[in-house]
């Protein structure tokens, strides 16, 4: 076991992938000489040269393109967006392009392409920096939306991605580069299918992903001393939903939360809470709770931010209110 | 606001009919007062208000049959305010009744589903008063009867109550009877101790009591026996509480439960309250108050729910030892025997006393033997020392 940090695990998948392929290179905003603005990519210019490591300018919309174009010709491009918030610039290219050519050439062109992306707040960069965006993208069919939390996600979903023929977008949450962790030596790609149930418990399921999976054990840990016993479900793939996974959670527990941090209206975790209804209805002894980002710009004030944004506390509230509703 | 709900008067009861109510929307009631009537398989009880309170709203009907735990009316403080009026109900055509919508889980309507049972008797705890799976699955347990296949209250039966036969009754309290006592039977391990107390002193000071006092006043031998019972669960707590969530509670407040035979057969048992406080002519009164009422089918509420311990006293019948069975959730029954002149061994001397036997029938899972023996043993000193009573 070596302990790494989530940014080290991240640039450990991109120089393994333009290792085992030489298909794969590399593109986006200050990726090359600056070593990405989340210094992801930090090393990987000098490693592998201009031509895998590729600058762009600043214009989502002609990169994610690009993008778009080399996959179309025959190349596994990893393209770099720096966060969701600017990636809307390239939303067009995403979604009436990348997201939409097999379709619309009859089953003749698939687009083999990777946008990895930075998403979520707390780092206070105010609103246009901030938000939590990749429920958005999870509406859109012909795309696969990864949302790597742990390590060995970070290290192993890239590959796992590259190899799929389709589109596929992974939002990595920015509070999540510094966070270290453990990976083993061998540790390498790793199925993108399907969610995963990362602490075991009877009398709740916590639905979360990317940081809100850490939100979620810590309010777990701290219930555990309430004798309330989470069961803590990392969702990983945002779009094809793994629905069954919870659904046999709470087949069990019998009742959820569901944390995301994006906005509550028209978002994933509504989604989610209406699978939930419609194919969990008799299994639920009370209604389905949501932990979201208030329903505004998300503010730059340090606490007002905090205030903002899901949190472990939030959690713990939410599910003291479903079990003891009555104090 | 406060809801008043339909009392539950003691482990048996399940449902109660509305007979009657003293009050109206705007009246202004006092912790204490009755409020008006409710009819439980055992008996007509009036039912009490618990807190100073102005009535809000009336919502059970005379003649409706609830269970335990329904809302029956709504209660506002002195100074809150008036509540928007519901529409009048006085008023309202002979409509099909309105189904009340029942908040139940999902799941919780599942299960009750599957087991059979009726959600209208199933209290509800979760979120927004929620029936949940634990509500149905402890109501599975406490032994809650299948759903009736009978159809809701009908408006001939509000429009007059047929007054019970007393076969009706009999066969109600019989009922009631059967689920406490094998509830009791099935749930409560038992231990029995008994032991011997020699009367004379007590039935001397009594004699010597009753000099004192006229012939209206002149106390019984249960009231010193109720009163020893309730010093000695002073020295021994443990033996006057419930046994509830799987725990002993011993209860700080001695009310002691006396079970009283009615004449047409069939019992009830009314508590004394705060008997360990009350000097023996108050106790004297509270008996014999209750036993009237008891026998008059006019128990208030608190005086079926309140008990803490039961005493059976059977001797009036010629029965020399009570081998009681726990009223639940109580821990503990005293019974007691017949006073009946006995050789007694005293200072290697033979001679005849009166001789009560005294026994105690203990929750095994509340207190062990050791406990019951010490309060046979600190009830026989006391019964040694009846002036100090």
């Amino acid at each position: 076991m070596s302990t790494i940090t989530y940014r080290d695990a991240m640039r450990e998948a991109i120089r393994d992938a333009l290792h085992r392929d030489e298909r794969v290179f590399l593109m986006g905003e200050d990726v090359g000489r600056y070593g990405g603005c989340f210094a992801v990519s930090k090393g990987l210019l000098d490693e592998f040269g201009p031509e895998r490591i590729r600058d762009t300018p600043m214009s989502e919309s002609a990169f994610v393109g690009a993008g778009i174009g080399a996959a179309l010709g025959g190349m596994r491009p990893i393209v770099e967006i720096m966060t969701v918030n600017f990636s809307l610039l390239a939303l067009d290219q995403i979604m009436n392009n990348a997201a939409t050519f097999l379709h619309m050439s009859g089953g003749q062109f698939n687009v083999p392409l990777v946008i990895r992306m930075a998403t979520g707040g707390g780092r206070q960069v105010a609103a246009q920096h901030s938000h939590s965006l990749e429920g958005w993208y999870a509406h859109i069919p012909g795309i696969r939306i990864l949302a790597p939390a742990t390590h060995e996600d970070a290290r192993g979903m890239l590959w796992t991605a590259l190899e799929d023929p389709d589109p596929v977008l992974i939002f990595e949450h920015s509070g999540l580069y510094n966070k270290k962790g453990e990976l083993p030596p061998d540790a390498g790609p790793v199925d993108i299918d399907r969610a995963r149930i990362h602490r075991k418990g009877r009398d709740i399921t916590l639905i979360a992903y990317g940081a809100g999976l850490w939100q979620a054990l810590d309010a777990a840990e701290t219930l555990a001393h309430n004798s309330i016993e989470c069961e803590v479900i990392d969702l990983r793939t945002l779009r094809p939903l793994d629905d069954a996974t919870f659904f046999e959670s709470i087949a069990r527990t019998h009742r959820a939360v569901v944390i995301d941090e994006g906005w509550r209206s028209g978002s994933l975790s509504a989604e989610i809470c209406a699978r939930i209804q419609e194919k969990a209805f008799y299994e639920l002894d009370a209604p389905v709770q949501r932990v979201c980002s208030a329903e505004a710009p998300a503010p730059y004030a340090k606490h007002l931010e905090e205030a903002s944004l899901p949190s472990a506390q939030k959690i713990v509230a939410a599910v003291e209110g479903i079990i003891h509703p009555n104090g | 606001m406060a809801e008043y709900t339909m009392p539950s008067l003691g482990a048996d009861m399940e449902e109660g009919t509305v007979i009657e109510w003293n009050i109206k929307p705007g009246d202004h009631v006092r912790r204490g007062d009755i409020i008006g009537v409710v009819r439980t398989e055992k008996a007509d009880v009036d039912m009490e208000v618990w807190e100073d309170a102005v009535v809000d709203r009336i919502l059970a009907k005379p003649g409706e049959t609830l269970p335990v735990g329904a809302v029956l009316a709504i209660f506002r403080g002195e100074t809150e305010a008036k509540q928007p009026a519901p529409p009048p109900s006085e008023a309202k055509p002979a409509a099909p009744e309105e189904v009340e919508h029942i908040h139940a889980s999902p799941l919780a309507q599942r299960i009750a589903k599957e087991l059979g049972l009726d959600l209208n008797r199933i209290h509800g705890t979760g979120p927004h008063g929620a029936i949940t799976q634990a509500d149905v699955e402890n109501a599975a347990k406490a032994g809650e009867k299948p759903a009736p296949e009978k159809a809701p209250p009908t408006a001939a039966a509000e429009a007059g109550l047929p007054e019970r036969t007393a076969a009706d009754v009999q066969a109600g309290m019989r009922r009631a009877i059967a689920a406490a006592m094998a509830r009791s039977n099935r749930e409560i391990p038992h231990y029995y101790l008994e032991t011997r107390i020699n009367m004379d002193r007590a039935l001397r000071f009594l004699e010597a009591e009753n000099q004192k006092r006229s012939v209206h006043d002149r106390l019984l031998i249960a009231v010193v026996l109720i009163k020893a019972v309730a010093k000695a669960l002073n020295e021994v707590p443990e033996l006057n509480g419930y046994w509830k969530d799987d725990r002993l509670q011993p209860q700080e407040s001695i009310h002691i439960g006396l079970a009283i035979s009615l004449r047409q057969g069939g019992l009830v048992i009314p508590a004394i309250h705060d008997a360990d406080t009350k000097s023996l002519d108050e106790l004297m009164q509270a008996m014999s108050d209750l036993i009237t009422r008891a026998r008059t089918g006019r128990l208030r509420t608190s005086e079926l729910t309140d008990g803490t311990i039961t005493i059976t006293h059977l001797g009036d019948l010629g029965v020399e030892t009570v081998y009681g069975v726990i009223y639940p959730p109580q821990v503990a029954l005293i019974g007691f025997g017949r006073i009946i002149d006995s050789p007694w061994a005293e200072n290697g001397m033979l001679g005849i006393r009166p001789v009560l036997t005294a026994t105690i029938a203990g929750d095994h899972r509340a207190t062990d033997g050791h406990r019951g023996a010490q309060f046979l043993t600190t009830l026989n000193r006391l019964l040694q020392e009846p002036e100090k009573l």
